[in-house]
């Protein structure tokens, strides 16, 4: 990686309050950290194992990810157990968990769940849930429909009733990321007084996740089912809004910087199979049909990198609108890291194709991270309704020849 | 000293400026003048040479002094000058004396200056020129043709490559002069391009004489001294914007606001993949600066010339496919050269799609910057030479 990296970085004055786009010594250290760790516990054998054991992850690599490095609450107040950083170190994080290609509730948990409960009001069930998670002891998720990235209250599918001093849940929701074995699931259901979000215990009897055959092995996704589930009431319908956009938003942002790092690792692994592989008697990528397409990804990469960070930081800031600087992110991200991982196939020939290596499951999750919380076209779609539509006739529009001198 | 620190410090030198030499009360030539011998002309030039030896990152602190009190920004009234020759001039005259008598012109624009690097038969393969330099007692003696000079026409001085030893292979018989463009043996002759317009000439060197004192750098090191020079070009041309929706974005995103007949579902999209990567590139050269060191700027500028060269062509081509019919009509062909580089670019939109072909070729060709991302940047292997350890008398030219 450091040989990709643009320019050379330059350390902020001290005391000085960090700048947008600046790298401070706590993120590098934190970032050399999770390589170490990712290297140790999260190879390339281990993600095979943890892909095909029936839990889909190892419940002690993630739990150390929680107490021992204590970096799945980032961007978690410190009165509820968590860091208090940011999410921009949150984003730094994700990103490496993703060029490990770490098997685990990455998504679910710290993507969705977390954020959802940060944005609820105060209240003891919020004291209760949060620590566990930001602990690794316990797993979330949010069951949720959204559309685009955006909660989408039109597709619920699950009802709320009153049960004594409690709720009860019934309902179907299809394809729900991380939900096999999550200890919490959050669900949006529609009640006698709107929409809210409540909590479910993913142990309770009336509550079943079937878990899906998934494109991508790493990340796995559920059918929930809910009869009469008991519930506790999170957020009512007067706050649902700002949880489910805020946790929308924010799961946007870090699958943002996850696809950064799944596409910066593919780069890297790829220009260095270019420099090995021979053909024709010379390395594969001094031939320029190669050597370029490795320039575009370089392209793809970085660009990515920076709608990627402009987004945690907007979002950690409100330097930035959260809706543009998110689509713009997932726009950027998704586009990159498919076409980075198709391309990396491409350049490692025959070898590339093979279930032995590695490049077909960061191409699975390179089509799954494009597709979860809206692809490309999708979010170009969002900006072009937030920029295009509405836009005005203004002065400076420039000449256009009409065939006369 | 911190950044922050020369960062006030270049604000106080601009404001006494401003306050002593009103940009919008005395001439140009004079507000330059006085921001030179202040030191803002490049702030990372040693004193007494327009600089004040602080790092290049503070030039945005003094600009935006120098410009909010209505100065001009002077890289487009000399950009040649500004953007490539005062970095090789400071850096490799013979003299400081010598380098301040070229640059304090150069920066008030009353000496214009342009490079004569290309020629008919070495467009990306530079190093392969054929323009021969010869020694004669105290100065050289030039003969050869160069092309796409821009600005040759206006200019005063210009930078000029040339080759001093045939027997050497190519990269090693080159040696970078400062020509005279007044002097005698030097023709320049306009070059029309598929615009109609011609912003760029040939110049053709007859038997023209260069004292040895305007040698830049030593004899047989020009390339490297010229690398200077092009790593600068590189960076110039691939500035980007700093506001949302600036550059060539705007132009399609006026014109998109002005036809609303025009728009379709697969246009919207289009528009909208061309606005997310202008924002994509703006972050990217954001984040450039704040990791640029107080150097040189390296391959990294390679990466923004390719960007922007190819957005600038599939900015054009959909506003030509949202002119539609309008689109193939042209405003005049005929050559008006006053207006300089500046005219196909304030032309109509036919005009500037024109233009913007020339962008993935000049400045180094889009195929070339790839390369430089693969072996600079990336670190792969270069290509197989058939030129690699010859004489470049002995290698095939056409």
């Amino acid at each position: 990686m450091a040989d990709t990296e643009v320019g050379t970085e330059v350390r902020p004055e001290v005391g000085a309050a960090p700048a947008e786009f600046d790298v401070t010594e706590e993120q590098r250290e934190l970032r050399a950290a999770l390589r170490r760790f990712c290297a140790q516990q999260s190879d390339a054998a281990a993600v095979r194992r943890h892909m095909e054991s029936d839990t889909g992850f190892d419940a002690t690599v993630w739990s150390r990810l929680g107490h021992e490095l204590g970096v799945l609450g980032l961007a978690v107040p410190e009165e509820l157990g968590g860091a208090g950083a940011g999410l921009v170190e949150q984003a730094i994080v994700v990103e490496e968990l993703g060029a490990a290609l770490l098997c685990g509730p990455v998504l679910g948990t710290i993507g969705l769940a977390l954020p959802a409960l940060v944005a609820s009001s105060p209240g003891p069930l919020r004291d209760e849930l949060v620590p566990p998670l930001v602990e690794g002891v316990r797993t979330a998720t949010l069951a949720a429909p959204e559309r685009a990235g955006l909660f989408d209250p039109h597709a619920i599918t699950v009802g709320a009733v009153h049960a004594g001093d409690g709720w009860e849940l019934t309902g179907v929701v299809p394809q729900v990321v991380d939900a096999a074995g999550a200890d919490v699931l959050l669900v949006a259901a529609s009640g006698p007084e709107g929409i809210a979000l409540f909590a479910v215990s993913g142990t309770a009897e009336q509550v079943e996740t079937d878990p899906l055959t998934t494109l991508d092995l790493t990340r796995r996704q559920a059918t929930v089912r809910l009869r009469e589930a008991p519930a506790r009431l999170l957020a009512g319908a007067d706050e649902i809004d700002a949880v489910l956009g805020h946790a929308f938003y924010t799961a946007s942002a870090l699958l943002a910087a996850e696809q950064v790092g799944g596409a910066q690792h593919l780069l890297d692994v790829t220009v260095g199979y270019a420099k090995e592989r021979l053909q024709f008697g010379r390395p594969i990528g001094s031939f320029q049909a190669v050597k370029h397409r490795l320039a575009d990804m370089l392209v793809l990469v970085e660009h990515a990198r920076s709608a990627a960070e402009h987004a945690a930081w907007a979002l950690q800031t409100g330097s930035d609108d959260p809706f543009l600087a998110t689509s713009i992110a997932q726009a950027t991200c998704s586009d990159a890291y498919y076409r980075v991982a198709a391309d990396a196939v491409q350049l490692h020939g025959g070898i590339g194709f093979t279930w032995e290596h590695e490049a077909h499951l960061y191409f699975k999750r390179a089509v799954t991270d494009a597709a979860l919380l809206g692809g490309a076209e999708i979010h170009r779609d969002r900006i072009a309704a937030a920029v295009l539509d509405h836009v005005r006739a203004t002065p400076g529009v420039p000449p256009v020849a009409d065939g006369r001198a | 000293m911190s950044t922050a620190a020369d960062a006030t410090r270049v604000e106080e030198v601009a404001g006494r400026v401003v306050t002593d030499h009103d940009p919008r009360r005395v001439p140009v030539q004079e507000f330059l003048g006085a921001c030179f011998d202040a030191g803002l002309s490049w702030v990372h030039f040693p004193e007494g040479l327009g600089g004040l030896g602080v790092s290049r990152g503070v030039q945005a602190s003094a600009d935006a002094v120098l410009q909010a009190a209505g100065g001009p920004v002077p890289f487009w009234l000399n950009p040649i000058g500004y953007g490539m020759a005062a970095p090789t001039l400071s850096e490799h005259a013979r003299s400081p004396e010598l380098a301040r008598s070229w640059l304090r012109p150069l920066a008030t624009t009353e000496a214009i200056w342009c490079q004569l690097c290309s020629e008919p038969a070495g467009g990306s393969d530079l190093a392969g020129l054929a323009t021969s330099a010869v020694r004669d007692g105290d100065s050289w003696v030039l003969n050869g043709q160069k092309v796409w000079t821009s600005l040759a026409h206006r200019a005063r001085w210009a930078l000029l490559l040339a080759r001093t030893d045939p027997d050497q292979p190519k990269h090693k018989g080159l040696t970078y002069f400062v020509l005279d463009m007044q002097a005698d043996g030097v023709r320049t002759r306009p070059l029309r391009q598929m615009t109609g317009q011609a912003e760029f000439n040939e110049v053709f060197l007859e038997d023209v004489r260069i004292p040895d004192e305007h040698r830049l750098g030593a004899v047989g090191d020009g390339w490297r001294v010229a690398m200077t020079t092009l790593m600068n070009e590189r960076s110039a041309i691939g500035a980007g914007g700093a506001e949302r929706g600036s550059g060539t974005i705007a132009d399609a995103l006026a014109l998109w606001a002005d036809r609303p007949h025009r728009r379709t579902p697969v246009l919207r999209d289009r528009l909208a993949a061309l606005w997310t990567r202008s924002e994509a590139h703006r972050l990217t050269a954001a984040r450039a600066r704040r990791t640029a060191t107080a150097g040189s700027p390296g391959p990294e500028g390679s990466i923004s010339k390719l960007v922007t060269a190819e957005f600038n062509q599939d900015v054009y081509e959909f506003c030509m496919d949202l002119l539609g019919p309008e689109g193939t009509l042209y405003g005049s062909y005929e050559v008006r050269r006053e207006g300089g580089r500046e005219a196909d670019w304030r032309g109509a939109v036919q005009q500037r799609f024109l233009r913007s072909r020339a962008n993935t070729i000049e400045g180094g060709t889009s195929e070339v910057l790839r390369n430089i991302l693969g072996e600079r940047v990336l670190g792969l292997p270069g290509d197989l030479r058939a030129d690699a350890g010859k004489a470049w008398k002995d290698v095939p030219r056409g």
